[in-house]
């Protein structure tokens, strides 16, 4: 068994005209926490959703336990998907299914456990993402911070071998963040799983990182482990770790000069 | 789920509903009951004319159902129009020399065949031939007839006159 | 030559979507053979599509067989065939109103739900969320409403026909003093079941099929966003009334004979 579980090797994706990544290569390495970070836009959910199988690259090779993703058949993959979790940025929860219902449909769809079994699982899931007490709520009744945990609960029914968080802390208050990287840590250590968290809060994915790729403009600018990045050479890398208003990446969108555009006087 | 019976009683009962409209289109609403396709058996009967006669059209004899009009051809050496008809088994006592007409239900409706019984001791059997045959009436000849018998008589009229 | 560009792009467009919704379809009927084994999410869709759609369809029933009743009245009473009203209220509805106006009345009620439901599950990242969990929505969670609409149509319209003749009988012999006993007989002799009541039932049967597509394709191929939903939502109704009238054409021109 290697010790990379997912390897990207030239991966080239396109959207519209835009090019989202050009010549991508990276490596998550298994039992770890590894993150990818950078600015909004750099397409760091389109790469879950690569890796996941549901965008098929323009060239290069996605790699995940041996198996290239893109050339997968439907059942192959399907079956490749049953050992990925994904934490998707809304938690993507099953709107007309309970907390309880939505943790227990990866396992009813999935095994023909009996009812009684399902029921402990479930519970067992709940109660490690706190939650278990809120096993009859509807979705629509939780806050976004529970609906992640609850997600998470869902992502980890199956026991996979990795989970991809999509954003994990984007838009949540200080307690449920704290929460939310509490329990990815706990998580992955405890059941030796492999995880890919997505984000571009910086603070918070540092604290649980073991190793970050920082993307942009569809390339990677730098990688290692947080200590080491703190230390990059890279300017653009400093700009982003410690979110310096102005730097490589300007301030402005890319605009005629200032002040011409004032005395023109062409309409908007 | 506590409200699964409710929601397996009203789709069923929906079900349940949808079925009996059909039902109700087929047995009430429509001619199906009328063929309550009892076991009967062939006559042929031979037409110079059959107007508008179509398959599944009633036989009735003295006014009653008797069977229907099972399949319609054409004979090219004679040509005549061969009908074939399915009488109910429970009729099975019409006399050798019955006759057979084609009527119009009202002015306007659906054409039928109508038997009328004659006097032979002996009944008809499977896939005989009624040999007595009355063909339709077509409004269009009819008319034709009227007219030219009027155009006759007018003319009688005006040579008796001179 | 700007617009001869947008009409051509306009043409792409509208086969792209064609070809889009008939692959859709393919993956649909595939998927579909998994979905009989849990036959607990066919019965769910036909609750929520079927009987939540009875009221509507047998009260809109009555109403048209009532009207049918009135306006036939009063245009065969001057030929003095006003026995005939049965089998003009029972034509109208079993060949062309029942079927035609339920699948009308089924793209408005439960059609426009579907749309925006499967739409706010894509919007929603819900339908993503199964694929990833490795469960085709195809399967799990289109094809049972695609069934359930295809089984609740045919029934929907044949209770609009049974409910429409009663409603034009109330009408017609209850309240304008038709013979009942004309009503019936003439209903019976001049409505076949073959031509008239089975041809209506084949009709209702292809719009079924034709109403559950379109609802189900708009909504997952809408632009997941509230705009995007809310747009398609119109479509499935726009687009179901046309194709029902326009497949209505075709079949009754190749019934008619």
């Amino acid at each position: 068994m290697s010790e990379v579980l997912v390897r990207i090797r030239g991966l080239s994706f396109q959207r519209g005209s835009r090019m989202i990544f050009d010549g991508l290569d990276l490596d998550i390495r298994r039992g770890q926490v590894t993150a990818i970070m950078g600015p909004s836009g750099t397409g760091k959910t389109t790469l879950l959703k690569l890796i996941g199988g549901q965008l098929r690259p323009l060239a290069g090779t996605i790699e995940v336990d041996g198996e290239n993703v893109a050339q997968l058949s439907r059942t192959k993959l399907f079956q490749l998907r049953k050992r990925m979790g994904m934490l998707f940025q809304s938690g993507a929860l099953l709107t007309d299914l309970n907390v309880f219902d939505n943790v227990a449909f990866p396992v009813r769809e999935h095994t023909q456990l009996p009812e009684e079994l399902v029921r402990d699982l479930v519970l067992m899931k709940l109660e490690a993402v706190g939650l278990r007490g809120a096993r009859g709520l509807m979705p629509a009744e939780l806050s976004g911070g529970m609906a992640r945990r609850v997600a998470l609960a869902r992502a980890i029914a199956l026991d996979p071998m990795m989970i991809m968080y999509d954003e994990p802390f984007t838009g949540q208050d200080p307690i449920s963040m704290g929460v939310l990287v509490e329990l990815i840590h706990k998580i992955n250590k405890a059941l030796g799983l492999t995880s890919v968290v997505v984000s571009h809060d910086v603070a918070e994915t540092a604290a649980i990182a073991d190793y970050i790729y920082v993307i942009s403009n569809g390339k990677v600018v730098g990688h290692g482990s947080p200590d080491e990045l703190d230390r990059s050479g890279s300017e653009w890398v400093q700009q982003f770790m410690k979110g310096l208003p102005d730097g490589p990446v300007p301030f402005h969108f890319p605009a005629r000069d200032y002040a011409d555009d004032l005395l023109s006087g062409e309409k908007c | 789920m506590f409200h699964n019976r409710t929601l397996e009683i009203s789709v069923g009962i929906f079900v349940a509903l949808g079925l009996a409209a059909i039902f109700i289109l087929a047995i009430k609403v429509s001619n199906l009951s009328n063929f309550s396709d009892a076991a009967g058996y062939p006559l042929e009967a031979r037409f110079d004319n059959i107007g508008g006669l179509k398959v599944q059209a009633p036989v009735t004899m003295a006014g009653v159902r008797v069977g229907r009009v099972e399949q319609i051809g054409f004979d090219s050496t004679t040509y005549e129009a061969v009908v074939m008809l399915k009488i109910n088994n429970e009729y099975n006592k019409l006399p050798l020399d019955s006759s057979a007409s084609i009527f119009t239900s009202g002015l306007l409706g659906e054409q039928y065949i109508a038997l009328e019984a004659g006097g032979d001791p002996e009944y008809l059997k499977a896939n005989d031939h009624l040999i007595m045959t009355q063909s339709a009436l077509v409004l269009e000849q009819l008319i034709g007839q009227f007219l030219f018998k009027t155009a006759a008589e007018g003319s009688d009229k005006t040579e008796g006159g001179q | 030559m700007n617009w001869l560009q947008q009409l051509g792009r306009a043409g792409l467009n509208f086969f792209e979507r064609l070809g889009r919704g008939h692959i859709f379809l393919f993956y649909v009927l595939a998927g579909s053979p998994g979905m009989f084994i849990r036959f607990r999410l066919l019965l769910q869709q036909l609750f929520s599509i079927g009987v939540l759609s009875l009221l509507i369809v047998a009260v809109a029933g009555l109403f048209v067989g009532m009207v049918l009743g009135l306006q036939g009245y009063n245009t065969l009473v001057d030929f003095g065939s006003e026995e005939s009203l049965g089998v003009m209220v029972a034509l109208s509805l079993v060949q062309e109103l029942g079927p035609v106006l339920t699948a009308i009345l089924f793209a408005a009620r439960a059609g426009t739900s579907l749309t925006a439901e499967i739409g706010l599950m894509k919007a929603t990242e819900q339908l993503s969320g199964m694929e990833m969990m490795a469960v085709d929505p195809l399967q799990r969670v289109i094809a049972p409403r695609f069934w359930a609409g295809f089984i609740s149509v045919p029934l929907l319209a044949a209770i609009f026909s049974a409910v429409g003749v009663f409603g034009g009988y109330f009408v017609g012999v209850g309240l304008l003093g038709v013979d009942e006993g004309a009503f019936w007989s003439q209903i019976q002799s001049r409505v076949d079941f073959y031509d008239d009541v089975l041809n209506g039932i084949i009709k209702s049967v292809v719009f079924g099929f034709a109403a559950s597509w379109i609802a189900l394709y708009e909504g997952y191929d809408a632009v997941p966003t509230s705009e995007g939903v809310s747009r398609a939502t119109t479509r499935t109704v726009v687009h179901t009334s046309l194709v029902v009238l326009g497949l209505d054409v075709i079949m009754t021109a190749l019934m008619f004979d």
